[in-house]
């Protein structure tokens, strides 16, 4: 059963050097709160799983929006992902040497993290054959099915998945608004430790079974954002 | 052609490939022209790979910029009758074939229909995002840019930049012409008739046949 956290507490529960999910689509569907928390504790050393590096400059004025502030504060080690181009910093700090940065394309990223949740050994995909990603470490090799070429590419897990919900019930499920579910949904299956962030927490039954997104199952620790 | 025609040229062109009822995805820049020539019993279903199927026009009105974005991270809109979909779900519909249509720009585009439009090395690395399984999974990859950069050839006989994908491109729109890679090479099939075919070969690298059938580009209406 998923337990109700305060921010600073789902915080202290992520070790330093940590690899970390984080759902989100260029900061939307980011876990604001607790990424803000993450960037003020003064933790590093982290390996980020996360579809881009967002950007400066978010919808509400912010400085920089979402995991940017990870990036900013050069809490971020290792950057594994499919863009960056909207976000300057990951150039800059990959150039100077402080940043690895690993990119992967977004439809193999995501299933290779419903793979790693999912128990799959990896997935078997058209896309990157014949590019420099078949050079890549995550790629396992190259087959031909049936005529057609492939890379087998290796499922994704982390220590750490954070990941941010509209509508959360006490129990853990969750309901996502609008474009946020993109890489929350297959995040939320592939992490030994899952902190989910509710704009709004709710009463368990206040979103119907036929609902429910992402099941409590999956969810270790809830996060209040405060927006109920 | 004025420079600043160009563009709404290409999108306009590239309008007359969607048939009523597709499904399409479009890149960045120019693509994102292409709705606003589309004829008007032409109802096309637009994809956003972070997980929108049928977006919409956004106003300041329906705007919902922390729930609602597009791939560029820009506010955007579902059209009644669309769905939210998660990332893995977006990218099954991309690689599973159920996009009619992609269109995007490139920075170079060969004979063979290889495309290479993600990294320059040592530049420029901004990353593929999701234009590799784009271009893999599309029943259609058309390629809407200017002919050339700065006066250099972007059509080649061979791209020099990393690839997108190899074999993947059906047709390239540009300001001067239209061509369709087939298995003999490039052809172009249309051409602006402010240009003549040696205007357009002295503007490409790549070696490309004239159709038989050669029709003239119109400008928007």
């Amino acid at each position: 059963m998923a337990k109700i956290v305060t921010v600073q507490e789902a915080v202290d529960l992520i070790p330093e050097g940590a690899s970390i999910m984080f759902g989100g689509f260029m900061g939307c569907g980011n876990a604001h709160k607790i990424i803000d928390a993450l960037a003020k504790s003064g933790k590093g050393g982290f390996t980020m799983i996360c579809n881009d590096a967002s950007m400066p400059g978010g919808p509400l004025g912010e400085e920089y929006y979402g995991v940017a502030k990870l990036i900013h504060n050069k809490q971020v080690r290792k950057l594994i992902t499919t863009h960056v181009g909207l976000n300057p910093e990951v150039a800059e700090q990959s150039n100077a040497g402080e940043l690895e940065l690993v990119l992967i394309p977004q439809g193999s990223l995501a299933e290779m993290i419903r793979a790693g949740g999912a128990g799959l050994g990896g997935i078997i995909t058209p896309t990157g054959v014949g590019t420099i990603v078949e050079d890549s470490n995550h790629v396992h090799c190259k087959i031909e099915i049936d005529g057609r070429q492939y890379l087998i590419e290796k499922p994704i897990r982390a220590d750490v998945a954070i990941i941010s919900g509209y509508q959360v019930d006490r129990g853990g499920n969750i309901w996502y608004k609008g474009t946020t579910r993109n890489f929350n949904m297959c995040m939320a299956t592939a992490a030994d430790l899952v902190i989910v962030e509710a704009d709004h927490l709710v009463e368990c039954g206040d979103i119907v079974p036929e609902n429910v997104v992402t099941s409590g199952v999956f969810v270790d620790y809830i996060v209040d954002g405060g927006e109920a | 052609m004025e420079r600043s025609m160009i563009k709404g040229f290409i999108a306009n062109r590239v309008a007359r490939e969607l048939k009523d009822g597709d499904v399409a995805n479009l890149g960045i820049g120019l693509p994102t022209l292409v709705p606003s020539y589309l004829p008007a019993d032409v109802h096309v279903t637009l994809q956003s790979e972070n997980g929108i199927i049928g977006t919409g026009l956004v106003t300041e009105e329906n705007k919902d910029p922390l729930y609602v974005t597009d791939a560029g991270g820009k506010p955007a809109m579902v059209k009644t009758g669309g769905s939210y979909i998660d990332s893995t779900v977006s990218f099954g519909l991309i690689r599973g074939g159920h996009v009619d249509v992609t269109v995007l720009g490139a920075l170079e585009v060969d004979q063979q229909g290889n495309l290479s439009n993600w990294i320059i090395p040592g530049k420029k690395v901004p990353g593929m995002g999701g234009a590799m399984d784009l271009v893999v999974g599309a029943k259609k990859v058309i390629v809407a840019m200017e002919h050339t950069a700065r006066g250099s050839a972007k059509i080649l006989k061979q791209c020099n930049l990393p690839y997108t994908a190899v074999k993947c491109v059906d047709m390239i729109v540009t300001e001067m012409c239209v061509m369709e890679v087939t298995a003999d090479g490039l052809v172009m099939t249309e051409i602006n008739p402010e240009f003549t075919v040696d205007d357009v070969k002295a503007a490409t690298e790549a070696d490309f046949t004239v159709s038989s059938e050669l029709k003239m580009m119109c400008a928007p209406a």
